[in-house]
């Protein structure tokens, strides 16, 4: 049955009428054409669905929308601000980090978490936020290599 | 006399078949090729800017659509750069050429007065008022190639060589790009129900049960044994296979034993043999004979995106788009599994997540096109599941190989035997004239399985890709058994038997030196002649420091491999620094790699990291598993790939040689990074492991019998 599900993305109030146990990501993908976020496995086991729910990181393929009633959601699209990107955009452009891309979105949105709290990680703790990440290209040095990049660019 | 035409441009010998001047002053490039994550677009950009004398922002590809792209094939085997980039080349350098005889013509000068900048005509540096787009009308491009034009000296280049932005990377970190955000107006969503075994038959389906079960919104599509769901809503669809999965009853169907892939089922399998022999054995009494078995199980792509496919049926025309690797041969095989005209059928090339060989793409085109012909007039996106990805896919190879050599006094082989067990390597669409789509045999009438064929030798082999090798030996003789009845579903993965081939040859290398009580490096170098080969194994030994092998079985070692992806792509030497306890860890990964005129150097550093650290998942960790006749790794916990906790360092060097002709790059490490790696742990256990993967159990397993 559905119900009418409240929530902000990317700093826009969104409203939809879904039921409640629909995952985030289809909710995001299919009514909101927000389609950034990736499937992956639908098992919260690669990561490419990660959003961010009140800036924590959050699964998405199995995130049920009801659970996100008044909360805030950021996605892929919600990084660069206007014609800006976001820092760790223009790190990820910098360092050519990344092949085919699919994880991408996923990735930032781990990173973005991890730089929003803490500012300069180290490389292990970069390492350790991405961990539930998977690249099936190889380019996870690269993607260190950026959001070392990223954190260096941001104020001490 | 000019080398022979690339083989893409004999096919596609039109000028304006690659080139076109648009009306908004940008060029049109049009490729066969696709981009798979390599970043071949950007290089092929960086070619067409070169040739053209245009920069490249200039420049729009058109990749991968049939009617509007030169049909190249697949994108395969690491030969875009030569075949695509190649032809863009030479047509591009010849187009330029037409324009500049026709100005000179119309300025009565010398064509060597007159330049090219930003595509506008200069005279002695004057502009001339010309340029591409007003002269557009002038010169007739619908003409061959003639392929005689001279291309820019190495000393000329101004775009190739340099570092050109990936130009699919600002979609891909701003959320776009891909064919699984295709959205057009009423779409529906389809989900595919797959025959648990292959070849099994859907004995019974409860219809009316499944209705009750989703309410009634999804609708059946059933064609023979294949099954799918379709629905206005994902969720609904993806749901209902549940549902679905509950009330039916199949029978029958090919069961894979347990055992799949191990030695002893590979050697005991029905095989079609041959023996490759070049040269004759030495003169000269053999005083020792080694021998060693190795072997790798089958191993999945695993690519992070499930398969998916968007297809439209109106009007007699079937559209579909399609992540797979050759549109063509796409298109041609759906038309004769759908009985229709390959001119009523057009395939649209959209990014997949990365693609490393012949994975669910093209299935997933078929399934698309199945559902859609139910509902004409709407488009259908069918998106397979994570299961399916790991499980219906094709699979590359398990491969076991036995290798031999008799030694001579000095430690030096006189003789040299690669035998190798192996499934077929090449099922793709149309190959072997075969429609090779997985819901192809589920149609009714489906024709029965083809007899495997392997990739030609021609085309570097399949099972037996780099089982020859470079080294200066009397005689090798490489014996192929290519199992004929393999219940496994096997096609081209990266490197195809490239990967296990090197791996094998490279491993027993080291066993040889060590035989010889000598260093790995020097002894490899006694044996090669070839400079190219000789100058990455220098250059990576000098790279990393190579001083040596230091104490066996102290935990920590290095290793070293080497080999000329297909004995005719780059050159790649490797190697492997690794710390051994219970589990192996991969630290630090040295390259030298000699892809003669490097296009875009990041590009080719990129493909080679990501080799290394894809290589290294395959050696220490992968592989398929199978349980109750099926396959039962379907999850990224069944299917552990290298996590960013696990991945080494990697440094690489790449040989300078511009003028030397583009080698592909995108599988030279592969193999080298898996011998380098087994050649390590070996050193650093004191005893070696040669069946793949390297795992905890298997290192475990190894220092127990060691101590007992």
């Amino acid at each position: 049955m559905s119900e009418p599900v409240d929530f902000i993305v990317n700093g826009r109030k969104v409203g939809v009428s879904v039921e409640a146990a629909t995952p985030l990501l289809a909710v995001l993908r299919n009514t909101l054409g927000l389609t950034g976020s990736r499937f992956g496995c639908g098992l919260e086991q690669c990561g490419a669905c990660m959003v961010l729910v009140d800036g924590e990181p959050v699964y998405a393929c199995t995130r049920e929308v009801g659970t996100v009633g008044g909360k805030t959601v950021t996605t892929v699209e919600g990084l660069a601000n206007g014609g800006s990107l976001h820092p760790l955009q223009q790190a990820f452009l910098a360092e050519q980090a990344g092949q085919c891309g699919y994880c991408l979105s996923g990735i930032l949105m781990s990173a973005k978490a991890l730089l929003d709290r803490n500012p300069h990680p180290s490389r292990a703790e970069i390492v350790a936020a991405l961990d539930r990440h998977l690249c099936r290209c190889g380019a996870h040095n690269r993607i260190i290599r950026a959001v070392e990049r990223a954190a260096a660019g941001s104020a001490p | 006399m000019n080398a022979p035409l690339p083989q893409s441009l004999t096919d596609n010998p039109r000028l304006d078949r690659w080139v076109g001047f648009e009306p908004d002053r940008t060029v049109r490039i049009a490729t066969g090729k696709v981009e798979l994550g390599q970043g071949v677009l950007t290089a092929l950009v960086q070619i067409a800017a070169e040739e053209l004398d245009v920069p490249p922002a200039r420049i729009r590809l058109v990749s991968g659509v049939t009617a509007q792209s030169p049909n190249e094939g697949y994108t395969a085997g690491s030969r875009s750069i030569e075949e695509s980039g190649g032809s863009i080349r030479l047509v591009c350098a010849e187009v330029r050429g037409l324009f500049l005889d026709h100005i000179a013509g119309v300025l009565g000068c010398r064509p060597a007065e007159l330049a090219i900048e930003d595509g506008a005509m200069l005279r002695n540096g004057t502009p001339t008022g010309f340029d591409y787009w007003s002269l557009n009308e002038k010169i007739d491009l619908a003409r061959p190639a003639t392929g005689s034009a001279p291309v820019k000296r190495a000393a000329d280049f101004r775009h190739i060589g340099r570092n050109l932005a990936r130009v699919d990377l600002p979609a891909k970190i701003a959320g776009g790009a891909f064919v699984h955000d295709l959205a057009p107006p009423g779409l529906k969503h389809a989900r595919v129900i797959r025959q648990p075994r292959r070849g099994a038959r859907l004995k019974s389906i409860d219809e009316a049960a499944i209705r009750r079960a989703t309410h009634g919104r999804v609708e059946l599509v059933r064609d023979g044994d294949f099954l799918a769901v379709v629905a206005d809503d994902e969720s609904v669809a993806m749901q209902a296979v549940d549902a679905v999965r509950r009330h039916c009853v199949w029978e029958g169907g090919v069961s894979i034993p347990a055992d799949a892939g191990e030695p002893a089922f590979m050697t005991a399998q029905p095989s079609k043999d041959r023996v490759i022999e070049t040269g004759a054995p030495a003169a000269g009494d053999a005083v020792r004979t080694l021998e060693a078995t190795y072997s790798r199980p089958f191993i999945a792509h695993a690519s992070l995106a499930p398969s998916c496919a968007l297809a439209n049926f109106a009007d007699g025309k079937l559209t579909i788009w399609s992540h797979a690797q050759g549109v063509y041969q796409l298109r041609n095989a759906v038309a004769r599994a759908l009985g229709m005209a390959p001119e009523d059928v057009t395939v649209m090339h959209r990014q997949g997540a990365g693609c490393y060989g012949h994975n669910g793409a093209d299935d997933a085109g078929l399934d698309a096109a199945l559902v859609a012909r139910r509902l004409p007039g709407r488009t259908v996106r069918l998106q397979w599941s994570r299961e399916d990805e790991l499980s219906a896919a094709p699979f590359g190879s398990a491969m076991t190989v036995r290798m031999q050599a008799a030694l001579d006094a000095r430690g030096r082989p006189l003789d040299w035997t690669h035998e190798l067990w192996s499934a077929v390597h090449g099922q793709r669409p149309g190959m072997a004239g075969n429609v090779n789509l997985l819901a192809a045999a589920a149609l009714p009438d489906a024709p029965p399985a083809p007899e495997p064929v392997d990739v030609p030798d021609a085309g570097g082999g399949g099972g037996v890709r780099n089982a020859a090798n470079l080294y200066d030996l009397p005689r090798q003789r490489v014996v192929h058994h290519l199992l004929t009845q393999m219940p496994v579903r096997t096609s081209s993965l990266r490197t195809l038997g490239g990967y296990t081939n090197v791996f094998a040859a490279e491993c027993f290398m080291d066993e040889l030196a060590e035989a010889a009580g000598e260093d790995p490096v020097s002894y490899r170098l006694s044996l090669m002649s070839e400079p190219r080969a000789r100058r990455v194994i220098e250059t990576v030994a000098r790279l990393c420091g190579w001083s040596g092998r230091g104490e066996r079985g102290s935990g920590t070692a290095r290793g070293l491999g080497f080999a000329r992806y297909k004995n005719k792509a780059g050159y790649a030497a490797v190697v492997a620094e690794v710390d051994v306890d219970e589990a192996v860890r991969v630290k630090r990964v040295w390259c030298a790699v000699d892809g003669g005129l490097i296009i875009s150097p990041d590009g080719a550093r990129n493909q080679i990291e990501g080799g290394v650290i894809q290589a290294t998942s395959w050696t220490l960790k992968e592989a398929v598993r199978f349980d109750e006749g099926r396959v039962a790794s379907i999850t990224w916990d069944d299917y552990p790939i290298l996590r960013f906790s696990e991945v080494p360092a990697v440094e690489i060097e790449l040989i300078d040689a511009p003028e030397q002709p583009p080698l592909g790059l995108g599988e030279v490490v592969h193999g080298p990074t898996a011998a380098a790696i087994g050649n390590a742990v070996a050193h650093a256990l004191g005893t070696r492991i040669r069946n793949l993967p390297l795992t905890r159990e298997r290192i475990m397993a190894s220092v127990l019998s060691e101590k007992s």
